[in-house]
């Protein structure tokens, strides 16, 4: 056997041998941005220079001859350069004016719309799900493929008073993160457990640690030692199924879709938030997800038809308060809305500003 | 003998539309010609398909990995392999990109090729903490794929209780709100822990993120351990000529509207003149106002970084965003990026001998409390780390002038020692 080869650990590489050479020229040195026209940014360098950046949605889930179709879209336009965003979208730099219209036309015509810069809805972010998590509660591409269909205009328009993130995550774990909308697997019943697996597949104090409402205990099931749930406190979150498989969380009909409104990221205007929840119960309805959509849909009706110029849908609802949201979105508002997690009562109205 | 294409009705429905299409991608790997891994994206489809109508998902995973790395490789088995022999190892790579997701169309070609060689010819850019994820390869061929990436210049990220793959956002290189080097710290942080990345034995995963401003558009604040943001001390640079061009563009409702009144610490007035006003002891650098007038406002002269620590998701104590931890420090000299990497790798060093196993560093500090973090680690307690003071009497307080005097001491030291 030949001798293995050891790893060359060379970390994160070097952006600049990749780098579009006007950006390495202006690198730390730009003066101001606009953007002419939906989907393209204008960078206007100290120095004078410019590039346009042709902002395009993709698949994320690429196959070789995707790549290489967008390879050779930014070889023949755009000096052969390309980069991603945080949201899969991708990004040709062209320091020629000339050049973005045909490159927009290039891309529309591959099929990859062009858009997601400014107060449009942007690529939903996204995890894993059936193609490759070893716990999803559902698919991830297919569900972000289903809704982009419908945002497609929103995508390639920019008519919401603010730019909108959405998120989708399989499981509770949410690796989708927080979102103005986040659409994320809910289970409603605790785990199954398979008794004859536990022992041998699970190191079972690790499994009673990780339930974040101490419901799990060590109990010994026909003479094998085992787990059992106390299913009264059991919060269905399905933490314990990660490091203990045959404690199984994922149902076809009980593993539901919720969603949650007003996260955001940045420290603009307000400070970083978290997502709330608005709505629950939705079938995992492969493969469109039509009650998913409908409810996502519904949501960004009454956000472009009422939020003010740069809000987002956090601030939006902070102004408007909680009962006028569920009045413009018809949603139904349960006692599933009101926290009773720890810290919850932060939440609550403490005052006497009442919205009627 | 090849394979047959399976039947796909669930995921066809997903072929309609006009988003791009991930199932007409795989559908394209697997109907390839001459190709290794056509068979196994055939079964690959077919047990997607059965997700789609059982919805459940069949992955399992186990061990699988690379000579001389404990991590980086995401290892896949089928629970359906009886049924889909040729997908059932489909392991995945997570592999770091150029910090600011640069790249080259040679680049990617190179990638393209290789990965059609070792792996399935499906790559995603970029997973959620900011990988290349090379999906789909067996046993067998890990090792061939990684060694052909490594050779490119390229290395595995992080997976299981480990420091993560990172994210930086464009800034420098293309953004005229960046407020350091975020490349240059990105890869300073990570590169000096690779030991922790590729080898898991810290409590549970750690991540840095780094942001060039309060736009924060690599959403560090949140998600991760190590935020790193962009800000400034002295006052935001006014451009008043441009103020006006936008004022006579777009009108004083606009201005007062879409500027003024959206400032959340009221540090912006109108005046008479058609100046703007702005009161920078009040102003918190959240960028509104910079954002809406690029041509007009920019950050200050004096810019460095805050460090905030402890963003996380929902496991096992509910979200938490990261907090500050140093309110400023500059990031211009090789002496200011050390002081940074170092402080990177101490938080590290405290978190893995303080964390509880699987508890991420902002529940640590939870449940250690905030100064205690901070006497760990030597750093300075400042008001800039609250939202207020706290509101409950129940404490302790036996040495209150003991720290009334240490702050009394630092108030006189010069403010120079922070520079």
């Amino acid at each position: 056997m030949s001798e293995l080869r050891r790893p060359i650990e060379s970390g994160v590489p070097d952006p600049f041998p990749f780098m579009h050479p006007m950006l390495k020229k202006n690198y730390g040195a730009w003066a101001w941005h606009d953007r002419p026209r939906v989907g393209v940014l204008r960078h206007v360098a100290k120095s004078g220079d410019a590039v346009w950046t042709v902002k395009a949605g993709t698949q994320r889930q690429m196959d070789v001859f995707t790549i290489r179709t967008l390879c050779d879209i930014a070889d023949h336009y755009a000096d052969g350069h390309v980069r991603f965003t945080t949201r899969s979208n991708i990004e040709f730099i062209v320091a020629d004016e000339a050049k973005v219209t045909p490159l927009v036309e290039k891309l529309e015509a591959e099929g990859f719309p062009v858009g997601g810069t400014g107060n449009s809805v942007s690529m939903i972010s996204h995890t894993q799900g059936w193609l490759h998590c070893d716990i999803p509660g559902t698919d991830a591409s297919g569900v972000v493929k289903a809704l982009m269909d419908e945002l497609y205009h929103e995508f390639k328009h920019e008519e919401m008073p603010n730019r909108v993130k959405i998120t989708t995550s399989c499981c509770q774990i949410n690796c989708g993160g927080q979102g103005d909308i986040a659409i994320n697997v809910q289970h409603t019943k605790p785990p199954r457990i398979n008794h004859d697996l536990v022992a041998n597949v699970c190191e079972r104090p690790a499994v009673v640690a990780r339930c974040p409402v101490a419901a799990i205990r060590p109990a010994l099931v026909n003479g094998k030692p085992s787990l059992e749930v106390d299913e009264k406190k059991c919060v269905c979150c399905g933490a314990c199924y990660p490091p203990c498989p045959p404690m199984q969380i994922n149902d076809p009909e009980h593993s539901k879709l919720a969603i949650w409104v007003g996260g955001k990221h940045s420290s603009t205007r307000s400070k970083p938030t978290f997502h709330k929840l608005v709505a629950a119960g939705l079938p995992n309805n492969a493969p469109r997800w039509p009650e998913v959509s409908e409810v996502v849909l519904k949501i960004l009706r009454a956000y472009k038809a009422d939020g003010r110029p740069w809000e987002r849908v956090g601030e939006w609802i902070d102004r408007i308060g909680w009962p006028r949201f569920f009045e413009v979105t018809e949603l139904p508002f349960t006692k599933y809305h009101v926290d009773n997690y720890r810290g919850a009562r932060a939440s609550l109205n403490a005052s006497a500003q009442l919205r009627f | 003998m090849a394979r047959p294409m399976p039947s796909t009705p669930l995921l066809d429905q997903l072929e309609s539309g006009p988003w791009p299409s991930f199932v007409t991608g795989l559908k394209r790997l697997a109907q390839v010609k001459d190709k290794p891994y056509a068979d196994m994206m055939k079964d690959l489809l077919g047990q997607l398909e059965l997700s789609y109508e059982t919805r459940k998902g069949y992955w399992k995973g186990g061990v699988a990995s690379v000579f001389g790395y404990g991590g980086g490789v995401i290892p896949r088995f089928s629970e359906v392999a009886e049924q889909f022999p040729a997908s059932k190892e489909f392991h995945t790579l997570r592999v770091m990109p150029p910090a600011g997701m640069h790249y080259s169309t040679d680049l990617l070609r190179q990638m393209c090729d290789i990965w059609e060689k070792h792996g399935s010819g499906l790559i995603a850019f970029h997973g959620q903490s900011g990988d290349i994820m090379f999906q789909g390869t067996s046993t067998s061929n890990l090792q061939g794929a990684f060694d052909a990436l490594n050779e490119i210049g390229f290395d595995l990220g992080g997976a299981g209780p480990a420091v993560r793959t990172s994210m930086a956002c464009v800034g420098s290189a293309r953004c005229e709100q960046s407020c350091f080097d975020e490349q240059r710290a990105m890869r300073g942080l990570v590169n000096a822990v690779l030991d922790d990345m590729h080898r898991p034995s810290l409590p549970y995963k750690f991540k840095f993120k780094v942001s060039g401003c309060a736009n924060d558009c690599v959403n560090a604040t949140h998600r991760s351990d190590f935020a790193v943001i962009g800000t400034w001390r002295d006052d935001m640079q006014v451009n008043q000529a441009e103020i006006k061009n936008y004022l006579a563009k777009n009108g004083r409702k606009w201005m007062i509207d879409q500027v003024i009144t959206m400032c959340p610490t009221n540090a912006l007035s109108l005046n008479d003149d058609d100046t703007l006003g702005v009161d920078n002891k009040s102003c918190v650098r959240c960028m509104h106002c910079l954002n809406v007038m690029t041509k007009a406002l920019k950050p200050g002269k004096d810019r460095g970084v805050s460090v905030l620590v402890g963003g996380k998701r929902t496991l096992k104590i509910g979200d938490l965003m990261g907090t500050v931890v140093v309110p400023f420090m500059k990031l211009e000299t090789d002496e200011d990026f050390d002081q940074l990497i170092e402080l990177g790798q101490k938080v590290i060093e405290f978190f893995a001998e303080n964390a509880l196993e699987h508890e991420r560093t902002g529940e640590m500090i939870e449940r250690i409390g905030l100064v205690s973090f901070l006497d760990g680690l030597g750093l300075e307690i400042d008001p800039n780390m609250i939202s207020h003071p706290r509101t409950n009497s129940y404490v302790r307080m036996d040495d209150w002038d003991d720290q009334v005097a240490m702050w009394n001491a630092r108030k006189q030291a010069p403010r120079a020692a922070a520079e």
